[in-house]
Parts: C-alpha cells; structure tokens; sequence
C-alpha cells in the first residue's frame, strides 16, 4: 500500500527574476515498509520534495496523496494535523525544543494528540527502544551530544506511531561513527515495520535503503 | 508538561529580561491603583467631612454687593426687610438668619479668639444638635459652644455651666452641641452659639451674613432657589443663592476628574509598559524562529502556537499586576497617609477596586501587548522557519 503518492508534481516557486521550477513532472509511489533514499547534486530540489512529501508544502500542480489525503486541496490547520498524526520528522540539526528535557521532548507530540496521561510510559518505552541511557532522559538538549540529541529526536518523530519518517540528513551534523550507529538505529526501525525516507549526499547511506530515488534538476532519473 | 509550562519555561529562560518587562508593568499597575486610590479617598474624605445632606440652601449677599452702583459704601449684609422677602418666597419652609462674627473671650484668666455664631434662638434647634446642656433663650445672656472647642478649652476650666466674658459681658454655657464637622453653612464645632438679640445690642448691628434656608421637601429645592431668586435679584444680583448638593456635587465632579487624570498619568505608564512587553516577545518571536518551525513542522497548530506566547504575555502581565498590587496597597497607603494623613480610605471597597481595576489593566495591557507578537509568531512559514538560523 502506497503511503506517499506523487502524480505529475510540478512546484514553482515564482520569483522577480523568474520562475524557478524546483519539481518538473515527478511521479512516485512510495510503499509502506520501504527504506527510500533520495539522492540529487545541491538545488536538484531534495528538500522541495521532502517539504511536500512532510505535508509542509502544496505542490503548483498535480496531485499528492499523503496517508491517503490528498493536500492540495487541505488547510493549513489540516495539514498540521495530517503531520501531527502521520509523519515523523528528523532533521539534520536535530531540532529538539530547547526547553524541555529529552523525555519531554519525546512526550510533546502525544500531548499535542491529547493522549497527556500516557505520555511518560511510551516517552520512556521509545527513548529506550532507540537505545539513550536512562541517565540523559531528564536532559536538557544543549546538555546532550549530538547522537544522543539525534537519537532523541527519532524518538521523537517515532512516539505517535507515524506512517512513515522523514529525514533530511539526518548524519549530516555527526560523525561518521555516530553517524553509522543512527542509520543502524533507522535501519532497525525498518526492520520493525517503520516506512523510512532518508534525503542524503552520501553515497554510502544508499547501503541500508532498498531503493534510491535520483533527482536532477527537478525530475526523477 | 504543557502550553502553559512552555510559556513559563521560556520566561525564566530569560530572567532578566521579563524581569524588565514585569517592572514595567509594575510600575504601571502602581500607578495607576495608587493614583486612583489617592483620588478615591480625597473623594470619601470630602464626603465624609462634609456633612450636608442636601436639604440646605444657602442666600448670602452678593460679592460687590448692590450691584453695578452698589460702590465701596453699600452695605454687605442682608437687612431684617431683605430677611422678610426670603420668608415671604420660601413658604412654610424654614429660613435661619445668621450672623458670623469674632471675638476675644476669656474663660478664667486664659483669653484666645473664637467663631461666634448669632441666631434667634428659637431657629437654632433647626440647624444645630444638643449634645447636652439646654438651647438658648432669646433673652438671656447664655451661649451653647461646640464640641470642637470644649475639648481644647477643657483645661481652661469650659464646660457647661462656666463663664465666658467678651469684652465686659459675660455669657454662661448652657449647652454643647454635637459635633458637626465642616460645612458650607455654619462651622460651630470651634465657635460658640449665642442668641441674636444679645449679639445685635452688644455690636450693634441688624444685618445678617447669611441666610439658611432648610428645606422639607429635598425635591422642591430648585423651586424655593427659583423663587427666591425671582423675588430678591430681579433687577440686580442682590443675592446668592447656593444649594450645597450642588457645591458638593461640584466639589466631587473636580476631585473625580483629579482621579481621572491621575489615573491617566498611570495609564501612559502603563502603555510604555506594554510597549515593553511587546518588544520582549518580538524579541522572543525572531530568537525563536527555528524552534517555531519545529513546533509547527511536528504538529502545532497555529491557536497553540499562539497560545504558547499569550501564556508568556500573561505571565508576565499576572506576576507584574500581583506585585503591584500589592505595592500599590503599600503605595496608597503612604500617598494617603502622606497627602490626606489619614489612610483608613485606602480599607474602603472602592479603593480596593481601584486597585483591582489597575490590576486587571495591567494584565490586559500585557496580553494585548502579547497578542501581535503571538499572531506574528502563528503566521511563520514552518519551512522559512526551519531554515532561520
Ligand atoms: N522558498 C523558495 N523560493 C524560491 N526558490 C526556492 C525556494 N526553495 C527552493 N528554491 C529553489 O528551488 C530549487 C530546489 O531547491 P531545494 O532546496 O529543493 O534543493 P536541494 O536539492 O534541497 O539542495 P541542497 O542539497 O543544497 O539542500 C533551487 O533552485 C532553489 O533555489
Ligand atoms: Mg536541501
């Protein structure tokens, strides 16, 4: 079953200069359980794929289908729903809410779900599954490195069950060390069932997807 | 962990900076309270030292005196022919001739000046109240004296019953009256009361200072004023004829429209304040940039967002209005104790609710102020957001 459905996506960003068209006829299916990396040189649009792909961003034409809405047609507030409850997202600078804790941090999208009174057992069942000490759970962001800070985040993105995860460089800002033990974590993930994007410069990190999708200039190769 | 404990958290994350914010609003809240509370008790002061109650009209000569021709040698009182007139426009309603004078008495061998009020005596039970003693006589050679002036001569040896010579007449106290307090007619607590025969043969006069008229029906007073305008001052401004409803009314709008501007000068106060408050979130708006993308990017809706930074605008506006609150209580303490002497005003309800109005400006100030910063905040684009660095 298809999680992400791309049908003849075009998006133009109009500017004085000219219009610049960052998605030029793409059509894509990505299916659940798949690991997909997105490779591309810089300005190939990567990021323009992953906003629409993340509900953050409508295309200029055709049609996309996100956990089978389509959000073309969706309000802003549908959309942040659309994201809150389907899509989990790990950035390349980690992005977690600098004041609060790991474990609060983790909590924050169920409390935005309502589900308050479990937040803390599945917060802590998630921190542990994605493999931080128990030690660091009451840190603050700033006072964790930035595995562990990233390991938070794909907590994170994974505590209200998405349909798929979302991530944009996600070793970018890590060593390779590091790096390796965060796609080994993802990869695990996969494994459990978790649908995976990952948008990616290094060619290595295409070893644990199972399919790679190429972009040049706006369209598929 | 809520929206609410965000919006804490963010404000202590920057301590010193809605510490700032907070005594602006402060300030703000404490002046406008304690103004308003100054205000407020010269207002109950003045109620409550005068104690007409509104049945009262007061006809006195007109300042000049006999109009434009009227010149330096016209008299300046009112003639017992005038006092007649009066009667005659006022109906059954009573008129109180009065003369005021002074003098120097002497109550055993201490001598001091004193107030001294002539009525005929049997007016005086219209006006004033006994407290004990008996009322004058017409005939005699008695005096009541006030409250006021008994207790500060106690030691001299005055009380009911003691002598009191005026030059080389000499006048028993056969009553004291009750206090008073200040009025637009008579003022007897410091002054004594004698009968207005024995007042003209010793000063030889037969012209009054003023005329009290009391009326019965409060409702009729614009109608006895009318009349007795019609008939004394029909050709020229003999007479003045005062309602004190009227001077009370007057004196209170003034004291009001004191309040009022006090309480303006605090408004502006507060309006800096807010001023303020909303820089500091403009502030924590653009710091915050990123982390709001990230908020929104993981499923903060836009009126959760904006309650995030309404909370801190209230936050900082609840903590300011409590303290100065609470300092405004201690600053309409000192103003009033200071400016009026006496504080117990600041106990009286409306005062508290001057109180609790500046309160409640302060924290809607702040919310106000907190709600373009919060609008702001909700109408980011998430992506642009993501991006800032
Ligand atoms: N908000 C925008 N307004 C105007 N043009 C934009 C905007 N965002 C992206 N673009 C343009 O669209 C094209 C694709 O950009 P995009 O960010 O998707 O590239 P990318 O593949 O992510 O690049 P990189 O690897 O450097 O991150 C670029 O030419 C970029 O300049
Ligand atoms: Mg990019």
């Amino acid at each position: 079953m298809a999680v992400i459905q791309f049908q003849d996506v075009t998006k133009v960003y109009p500017l004085p200069a000219g219009d610049v068209v960052a998605l030029d006829g793409v059509s894509l299916d990505i299916d659940s359980g798949e690991f997909v990396s997105i490779m591309g040189p810089s300005g190939s649009g990567k990021s323009t794929l992953l906003n629409i792909m993340g509900s953050l961003d409508v295309p200029t034409s055709g049609d996309v289908y996100i956990s089978g809405s389509r959000i073309g047609v969706m309000n802003d507030d549908e959309l942040t729903l659309l994201r809150r409850d389907h899509i989990g997202f790990i950035f390349q600078h980690f992005n977690l809410i600098p004041l609060l804790s790991a474990v609060e941090n983790v909590e924050y999208p169920m409390i935005l779900r309502g589900r308050k009174t479990e937040a803390r057992k599945r917060a802590v069942e998630v921190l542990a599954a994605v493999g931080l000490e128990e030690s660091l759970y009451t840190h603050k962001p700033n006072e964790l490195s930035g595995g562990q800070q990233q390991r938070v985040a794909i907590a994170r993105a994974l505590v209200n069950e998405p349909d798929f995860l979302l991530c944009d460089e996600p070793t970018g800002n890590l060593d390779t060390k590091t790096g390796t033990g965060i796609m080994n974590l993802l990869s695990r993930m996969n494994d459990g069932g978790t649908t995976v994007i990952v948008v990616t410069h290094d060619p290595r990190m295409t070893e644990y997807s199972n399919r790679t999708i190429s972009i040049v200039d706006g369209r598929l190769a | 962990m809520t929206f609410f404990d965000l919006a804490r958290r963010n404000t202590e994350r920057h301590m010193f900076r809605s510490a700032l914010a907070i005594i602006g609003i402060v300030i703000g809240v404490v002046a406008i309270a304690s103004m308003g509370v100054l205000g407020n008790s010269i207002n109950l002061m003045v109620g409550d030292v005068v104690s007409d109650v509104g049945d009262t009209i007061i006809v006195s000569p007109a300042v000049g005196g006999g109009g434009i021709f009227g010149g330096g040698g016209a008299s300046t009182g009112l003639s017992e022919r005038q006092v007649e007139d009066i009667r005659r426009a006022i109906g059954t309603n009573r008129a109180i001739p009065v003369i005021t004078g002074a003098d120097r008495m002497m109550v055993g061998a201490t001598t001091g000046g004193v107030m001294i009020y002539a009525m005929h005596a049997e007016d005086i039970p219209y006006l004033l109240e006994k407290e004990s003693g008996a009322y004058l006589k017409e005939t005699a050679a008695a005096c009541m004296i006030g409250k006021g002036l008994a207790d500060s001569w106690k030691d001299e040896g005055l009380k009911l019953g003691s002598r009191i010579r005026i030059g080389d007449e000499t006048l028993r106290v056969v009553g004291i009256l009750e206090e008073r307090g200040m009025s637009f007619d008579v003022n007897p607590d410091h002054a004594i009361v004698v009968p207005h025969r024995w007042y003209s043969d010793r000063y030889e006069t037969d012209e009054y200072d003023q005329v009290i008229v009391k009326v019965r029906n409060v409702n009729d007073i614009d109608a006895v004023k009318d009349a007795i305008d019609e008939r004394m001052n029909r050709r020229d401004d003999v007479v003045n004829v005062m309602d004190t409803r009227r001077i009370l009314e007057s004196i209170t709008s003034m004291y009001e429209s004191v309040t009022l501007f006090l309480m303006g000068i605090g408004a502006i106060s507060l309006l800096v304040a807010g001023v303020s408050i909303l820089n500091v979130m403009m502030m924590s708006v653009t710091e915050r940039t990123r982390e709001i993308g990230v908020l929104r990017s993981i499923g903060t809706r836009r009126n959760e967002l904006m309650r995030i930074f309404i909370y801190e605008a209230l936050i900082l506006g609840t903590i300011g209005a409590v303290v100065g609150g609470i300092l405004s209580f201690g600053g309409g303490y000192l103003m009033t104790g200071v400016f009026l002497g006496d504080s117990t005003y600041l106990f009286n309800p409306t005062s508290l609710l001057y109180i609790a109005f500046g309160m409640s400006f302060g924290v809607g100030t702040s919310v106000l102020c907190g709600l373009y910063p919060a609008w702001k905040a909700a109408k980011l684009n998430p992506i642009q957001a993501l991006r800032h660095e």
